[in-house]
């Protein structure tokens, strides 16, 4: 029920970052006609942060996942 | 013929001043320290009216009265308890077996004669 | 090659294998073995978000606004960061209740009202339709250009008759198709598990068709990502698709993002896969990264096709919205061109059946059978068997929902670019949000809110985004828009009351969420939630923490239970009811359900039996034609949810608060108990006190009475008499000391003088003053006193106190011929010890602890009464243990006792001066 708390409000906290990413004025930063590695900056940086965002649930998920499944296994132990 | 009466008490100075005032008023007077000797005296000189303590060693005076009336030899004895313990539910408790009446100590000797008068009447 | 019939061939192979994936998910779900119960393929049905829109739409919004496509699929990214609890609570809620879609998700919410699950299968209907028809339009003009190959001929679309017209026999066949799927099984709650399943299959294969566009274009017609993006931005004319400000403002990025988050949740055939179709809440958790990371995959090679398609057409005139499939058209690429428009396909049918189960079930559940419930009620209750019906209804339904999206697409035209479509379809789902998430979240919401701000934001939706697009479709004049209804200026659909710098997505998101959370709030609180909305409320917005419904409990009346198994016989078919009903029964030990009187319990059962085939609110309605129901009051709806819920969340504090409580309790009892045993204790003691006092009194109240009465009372009495008051008062006033003397130590007030006590002397000083006593009875006394004692910390006095009383007990209980007292005083263990010993009677074991009570005296053992007050021992002992010592008889009946007292001496510690 912790561990379960605990993954909610980080899934919370992702998606307040992905809201202050994606959105004016950050967003604002990175709206310039520049080039990074040959791609637009813009769309390179909305991948990356899409990727970013992505990449926090996967490891806020499965790792809680992880750790549950972990913990669950060793009370069963015991 | 004088009737009898028989003092119950183990406190020996109370003992004196009550066979001293039941044979001035020219009853015929035995003695017992304690409740075994006082049954005994009951059953051998079958007083008219016994005067009963009710803390008495070896056997209280709630013990004897209730003894007393439950033989019906003795249905005409007068029982008289007297207790230095005076609360109301000893005085139930002493009349509820069958005690005629009930004197608290210390009591007073005009009254205690009258009381066994009344209860010899 | 890429002739008609072969597209015909590959199309209905491909559909053919769709069939067949579902009939064997469907029989492999009959037989318990669910292909479907996998978190990857929940994930991949959720990706039926991705339709033609996505898949040929973007390309044209990208080639049209470069990045500005995003929004619509990082909202739904968002959003799912949120499923932890926003769709896990949407889940949970659903289930409990056998939700079958969204309408009677709100129906239920509110009180499992009719009007309100009506009113949003209308909206949703309406929001749809559109959006089907894009579908249709999608496939079909995919289907006109490649049959064209290798012309790329513009698609113009809706010019020939109805039946020579390609789209007409597609939403025929996709009807058909739908109808196969969808509408075997009659219990929507009872998942469609080979739909499912097909539409996860479409998800990975229109999935891996655009990617493979995605790299022949950038590598094959291009030298890879860095070569495209170099050659547009050499374009003066593409540079600006890379900027977001360029085209789109932000308030539109935004504003499109907020959109697509509640797309993601409030769309029917999302809210289908994502909520009904939903085997374990445990698929969520994968759902959450997997489902956006499909989009992320889905969205990397827009930008890229878009301009490659862009440059490489320059000019040419062809529509944006067919890159996907033109550029391996223009290549040469049949293989490839085919296999797009198999993956367009895949989209098109996938969002089709998936949104027109959902919106057939609605119309079924939430529009048909109420009004036929109502208008025909007592045709309907004669008729056995009316499961045949409710299919019929759906299927109906389905087919009539796709000829709407023909003529829509047959009347709009080209009017609208796909995009363009889907937000209005958007904007229209998005009206749900209030009612839901405000369901969920607020118990204030009432119907009546609900209804005024669904039908408020319907209304401004209307006006400000569906009827400018029938005003561009030439329904409406065209100066409607330019010029406002009626050229009043204020009203300009774009422009209302003057606002202007939005685009008209955003302009209508915020009149009609004004519109719609104003009217949702205010007449909410016009009046207090009705019995039967607060009941509901509250199991929406405690989902999460109820462990069991709750249903029953709310529930009171009576009902003949027979009728209630033909009722749902009548819905789900006269077998299923049975078998229902007979797992029922067996859960509760029951032998024949049908001859007994319904209880709470089996009337709720059958009425979720009955909400997962014809909805939550008709459900009601039914079970409330055959069952005599005493409405509850909205105060005892309160109190058997306060009840529930408080036994329910408390529960753990409950437990833990009256373990506490019954430690407390146990503490009192203990506490009480110890305060009537002191209680009891004064209560012997003050009778004990009386006692003792008023037996001296009696003697010398009788003796003074009689010396008073009679002066004739011969001197030689009068002397005896005269002796007796004196040693009685003599006794009076030793007893009251001694009273006095206890109650100081026992509340600590005894002055204490604590000095150098030579114990030895102490002990010499006490036989000296009870040498009288023993020459009185004549007992022998012996002395064995040690030699050079350390000294005690002690008060003098009171150790001859202790000491003289037992000296003087001693004496009392020797006997009178041969009587012989002991005392001994010796050093050892660093303490000091006194015996006193007589050869008297003793005392019984069971004696030898009361002796030291007061008043307390060995005495009923005795013959004859002790004198003595009773309280000697008692204050002896206080006193010894008072300078930490000890005081305690040893004795045998019959051989005498002996009275031990042990003082420690002070500390080494103390001498050294510490």
């Amino acid at each position: 029920m912790q561990r379960a708390m605990l993954t909610v409000q980080r899934l919370a906290t992702v998606f307040l970052l992905g809201v202050i990413l994606f959105n004016y004025p950050v967003l604002a930063l990175f709206d310039k006609a520049a080039t990074v590695l040959g791609l637009p900056l813009i769309f390179a940086y909305l991948f990356a942060a899409w990727a970013v965002v992505i990449l926090l649930l996967v490891w806020i998920v499965e790792r809680g996942e992880h750790t549950e499944r972990s913990e669950r296994r060793e009370r069963g132990g015991a | 013929m004088s009737k009898k009466i028989l003092i119950a008490d183990d406190e020996q100075n109370i003992v004196i001043s009550v066979e001293f005032l039941m044979r001035r008023e020219g009853y015929e007077v035995s003695v017992a320290g304690d409740g075994e000797a006082a049954l005994e005296r009951i059953r051998a000189d079958k007083p008219d009216l016994v005067l009963l303590d009710v803390m008495m060693p070896k056997k209280n005076g709630f013990d004897v009265c209730q003894e007393v009336r439950a033989d019906p030899a003795f249905a005409a004895m007068r029982i008289l308890m007297l207790t230095a313990r005076g609360r109301d539910t000893e005085v139930a408790k002493g009349l509820a077996l069958g005690a005629d009446g009930y004197m608290t100590k210390p009591f007073s000797t005009k009254e205690l004669v009258d009381k066994v008068r009344e209860l010899l009447a | 090659m890429l002739q008609g019939s072969v597209v015909v061939v590959a199309s209905a192979l491909y559909l053919a294998l769709l069939f067949a994936v579902a009939y064997w998910g469907d029989k492999r779900a009959d037989a318990g073995r669910s292909v479907i119960a996998n978190p990857t393929i929940y994930a991949l049905s959720m990706a039926v978000y991705c339709t033609t829109w996505t898949y040929y739409g973007s390309v044209g919004r990208a080639s049209a606004m470069g990045v500005g496509f995003l929004p619509i699929y990082l909202g739904p990214t968002l959003v799912m960061a949120l499923g932890g609890f926003l769709l896990l609570k949407m889940i949970r809620t659903a289930k409990a209740n056998r939700i079958t879609s969204i309408a009677d998700f709100i129906a239920s919410r509110y009180g499992k009202s009719q009007l309100l699950g009506g009113l949003v299968t209308i909206i949703a209907v309406i929001g749809i339709v559109p959006y089907i028809s894009l579908q249709l339009k999608a496939v079909a003009s995919s289907y006109d250009l490649i049959v064209g190959y290798p012309v790329l001929k513009a698609v113009t679309g809706g010019g020939e008759p109805v039946l020579a017209d390609t789209t007409f026999w597609i939403a025929l066949i996709l009807a058909a198709f739908t109808i196969l799927f969808g509408t075997r099984h009659l219990d929507a709650t009872e998942r469609h598990e080979g739909m499912v399943a097909a539409v996860a299959l479409e998800s990975v294969v229109k999935l891996a068709a655009f990617g493979a566009v995605g790299l022949f274009v950038t590598y094959s017609l291009y030298d890879g990502i860095g070569d495209l993006f170099a050659r547009a931005l050499a374009d003066p004319g593409l540079q600006k698709l890379m900027t977001v400000s360029a085209d789109g403002s932000y308030s539109t990025w935004f504003s499109l993002t907020f959109l697509a988050g509640l797309a993601i949740l409030f769309l029917p055939r999302q809210f289908q896969v994502t909520v009904v179709e939903n085997v374990s809440e445990a698929h969520l958790k994968r759902a959450i990264w997997l489902f956006p990371l499909y989009l992320f995959l889905i969205n990397l090679f827009v930008l890229p096709i878009a301009l490659g398609g862009l440059l490489r057409f320059a000019g040419e005139g062809i529509n944006a919205d067919t890159f996907v499939l033109t550029l391996p058209m223009s290549a040469g690429h049949e293989l490839l061109a085919l296999f797009v428009f198999v993956g367009g396909l895949s989209a098109a049918t996938g969002m089709v059946i998936v949104e027109t189960i959902a919106l057939s079930t609605m119309v079924c559940n939430d529009l048909v059978m109420p009004l036929l419930l109502r208008t025909r009620a007592l045709a309907l209750h004669a008729e056995r068997d009316l499961s045949w019906l409710l299919l019929a209804i759906r299927r109906g339904a389905i087919l009539v929902i796709l000829l709407l999206g023909y003529l829509y697409f047959r009347l709009a035209g080209d009017a609208y670019a796909l995009v363009g479509i889907g937000l209005i379809s958007f904007s229209a789902v998005a009206q749900f949000a209030p009612a839901m998430i405000g369901g969920m979240y607020w118990r204030g919401g009432t119907r009546d809110g609900a209804l005024a701000g669904l039908l408020a934001g319907f209304l401004v939706w209307t006006y400000t985004l569906l009827l400018p697009s029938f005003s561009k479709s030439g329904w409406l004049p065209a100066n409607f828009v330019s010029d406002g209804p009626f050229g009043i200026e204020l009203l300009k659909p774009h422009q209302l009351f003057g606002l202007s710098g939005l685009d008209d997505i955003s302009h209508c998101l915020f009149w009609s969420f004004a519109a719609n959370i104003g009217a949702y709030v205010v007449v909410s609180l016009l009046r207090a939630p009705t019995a039967a909305e607060a009941s509901q409320a509250t199991q929406f917005v405690d989902a999460l923490k109820t462990s069991r419904p709750v249903g029953s409990a709310l529930w009171r009346g009576s009902a003949d239970a027979g009728e209630l198994v033909a009722l749902v016989g009548r819905f789900l078919g006269p077998a299923r009811a049975e078998t229902a009903f007979a797992a029922y029964a067996r859960r509760h030990q029951l032998v024949d359900i049908g001859r007994a009187e319904a209880d709470a319990d089996l009337v709720h059962y059958a009425e979720s039996l009955l909400a997962g085939a014809i909805g939550s609110a008709s459900a009601r309605a039914m079970v409330a034609s055959v069952a005599k129901e005493e409405p509850l009051s909205l105060a005892e709806v309160m109190n058997i949810l306060d009840e529930a819920s408080q036994l329910r969340t408390y529960s753990r504090e409950l437990e833990r608060k009256s373990k506490e409580l019954e430690a407390a309790t146990a503490e009192l009892k203990a506490a009480n108990d110890r305060l009537l045993e002191l209680d009891r204790l004064k209560d012997d003691f003050m009778a004990s006190v009386s006692h003792e006092l008023r037996t001296p009194l009696t003697s010398i109240r009788a003796f003074s009475e009689i010396l008073r009465d009679d002066p004739k009372t011969a001197l030689q009495d009068r002397e005896r008499f005269l002796g007796i008051i004196v040693s009685e008062t003599e006794r009076l006033t030793r007893l009251v000391n001694q009273i006095l003397d206890m109650a100081k130590i026992e509340s600590g007030n005894a002055e204490w003088l604590v000095e150098d006590v030579d114990l030895r002397a102490v002990v010499e000083q006490s036989v000296a003053a009870t040498s009288q006593l023993f020459r009185d009875r004549d007992v022998a006394l012996t002395l064995d006193l040690a030699d050079a004692l350390p000294v005690l910390r002690a008060d003098r006095d009171r150790m001859m106190q202790v000491v003289i009383n037992l000296l003087s007990n001693a004496v009392k209980f020797a006997p009178p011929v041969a009587g012989r007292v002991d005392v001994r005083l010796w050093h050892g263990d660093g303490q000091l010890h006194v015996s006193v010993t007589d050869n008297g009677p003793g005392i019984r074991a069971e004696d030898q602890k009361v002796i030291f009570e007061r008043f307390r005296q060995g005495g009923d053992a005795m013959t004859s009464k002790p004198t003595g007050t009773g309280l000697g021992l008692p204050i002896s002992r206080k006193i010894v243990e008072y300078f930490g010592g000890r005081l305690w008889v040893e004795s045998t009946p019959g051989q005498g006792a002996s009275f031990i007292f042990s003082l420690p001496l002070p500390t080494t510690g103390r001498e050294t001066g510490e």
